[in-house]
């Protein structure tokens, strides 16, 4: 048991830097796929066929490919672009791209969640399209959209260990670096899914809570 | 078409419409030409990137990765499948005995990053000098992981199954094990077996992740193939190779699943709602 502390007070310095880089790889990719995500979110809802199909395409595309082979192409490929990126921003890339597919899912779901009376009425109020998106459709899309989104981004932060394989320092690092110490593994991957429960947690009960707070009744 | 942001378009909306088509078309255009460009310019379009790919020995060893991919796929969707048919069973169970500590492991193993599952497969043995192979850590993960999510699917299944249905069961005398065999069972098969299939695909593209093991799979191959330096280093080439065996299987995947949730939608064989990957809360969306 005196081993099991001892682990993570000898290294607590590896552990933090995982960790911290951990939070802010999940916070930029978080705030990359939201915003990617929901652009292409409203071309897959627009009037415009083109953009639809495009939306469409690149959903269907990355959905299908394994988020390790978009990390590899960004870290071994695209330098033969003549494409330099540094680790982490290809980590930050990577995450973007793929999350915002399922972003995207979830925002054309959300929006499809309203009915459509509920906009044909506004419209026959005489709103204007500002009016129904803000006041109609966008409250009660947004409700439904929230819990299935923090899903979406509860599966990113645990997504962002892959990272690891790709020469970032993150949670996912620690272990490699731990087997040059020769520190008991066990050990170092308890802790290592004590962290990621201790970053999960809060969000799955603040998930369950905003579901049942903001549950729509249709 | 009319829908839920937009009224059927008038005159004026029409033009507009085509208006925004042609400029996104020429954005569209314009991204696909820079690339293209990109490529050319950096000598992706060169024969000599591209000639290994005639080979037979460089032909087999992608269908050895593929094969390598597959089997780690396979054997772990019969272990999950199992995995989750014994946890939904227990889930599910009257008794807390078995209800307390299965939720514990579902909900414990759908939090962990399946990378760390594997990790306890692959670098705890190796610290000890046991020799697993590297499959197994694998596998071990994906079925454990997967395994989780799949209870939840079943589990879900079966709960989306109208309790008079059971009422029903018990009232004509069915014993516990034959209402769930004979009445909630089949009914739910059909109700789950969309999101079955679309957690299968998550699962086949998940084993991508041996890669960071070294496990010899299909990205693995890949990396080996894109490194080899009289071919000019075809990395580009090789990843996209790579990209279009995945994407078409699960794609191929992918659609039958689609199909099966319009089917399932439409025939009304089932009194349970189709389960959808997405009312199975926290963390697992297909992804």
């Amino acid at each position: 048991m005196g081993d099991f502390f001892r682990v993570l007070t000898d290294n607590h310095q590896v552990f933090l830097d995982g960790f911290t880089n951990t939070v802010q790889l999940f916070l930029i990719a978080a705030v990359g796929s939201l915003v990617l995500g929901t652009l292409l979110g409203a071309m897959r809802v627009s009037p415009v066929p083109a953009l639809r199909a495009f939306g469409a395409t690149y959903v269907n595309v990355v959905r299908n490919t394994p988020l390790t082979l978009v990390f590899a192409f960004l870290v071994f490929a695209v330098p033969k672009l003549d494409v330099n990126i540094d680790y982490f921003p290809s980590a930050f890339i990577a995450l973007t791209v793929y999350t915002s597919a399922f972003v995207c899912e979830v925002v054309r779901s959300g929006v499809n969640t309203v009915a459509t009376g509920q906009a044909e009425a506004a419209r026959a109020l005489g709103m204007t399209f500002g009016q129904v998106l803000t006041l109609i459709v966008l409250p009660q899309a947004l409700r439904a959209m929230v819990p299935p989104m923090m899903s979406v981004f509860i599966a990113m932060l645990k997504n962002t260990t892959i990272a690891a394989g790709f020469s970032v320092l993150e949670a996912g690092a620690i272990p490699a670096y731990m087997a040059e110490r020769g520190e008991p593994q066990m050990v170092v991957l308890s802790w290592i899914v004590i962290g990621f429960l201790i970053l999960i947690i809060p969000l799955v009960v603040l998930q369950r809570f905003l579901e049942r707070k903001w549950a729509v009744a249709r | 078409m009319s829908s839920v942001l937009y009224d059927l378009p008038g005159p004026r909306a029409r033009l507009r419409n085509r208006i925004l088509g042609v400029v996104s078309i020429a954005a569209i255009v314009a991204l696909v030409a820079f690339i293209i460009y990109k490529f050319n310019q950096t000598g992706q379009f060169e024969p000599r990137k591209w000639e290994q790919f005639q080979y037979a020995s460089v032909q087999r060893e992608l269908l050895t990765g593929l094969w390598a991919t597959l089997k780690a796929a396979g054997l772990a969707t019969v272990l999950a499948l199992l995995f989750g048919a014994v946890f939904a069973g227990a889930r599910l169970s009257d008794r807390w005995i078995l209800r307390t500590p299965a939720t514990f492991v579902v909900e414990l193993f759908r939090a962990i990053p399946l990378l760390i599952l594997i990790f306890f497969g692959y670098y705890v043995p190796l610290q000890y000098g046991w020799s697993i192979d590297k499959l197994w850590a694998l596998v071990i993960g994906l079925t454990l992981y997967n395994g989780s999510v799949l209870a939840e699917i079943f589990r879900a299944g079966i709960n989306a199954v109208p309790y008079g249905q059971t009422e029903g069961a018990y009232a004509i005398g069915l014993r516990k094990n034959q209402v769930l065999r004979l009445i909630l069972l089949p009914q739910a098969f059909r109700s789950m077996l969309p999101a079955i299939v679309s957690q299968l695909v998550v699962l086949l593209k998940d084993t991508a992740l041996g890669f960071i093991i070294t496990y010899p799979e299909l990205l693995f191959v890949g990396k080996q193939i894109g490194g080899r330096l009289p071919f000019g280093l075809p990395y580009v080439p090789t990843y996209l190779i790579v990209a279009a065996i995945y994407i078409s299987i699960c794609g191929l995947l992918s659609i039958l699943a689609w199909w099966l949730q319009k089917r399932m939608s439409r025939l009304p064989r089932t009194a349970g709602k189709v389960v959808r990957t997405e009312d199975i809360n926290a963390g697992a969306t297909p992804i």
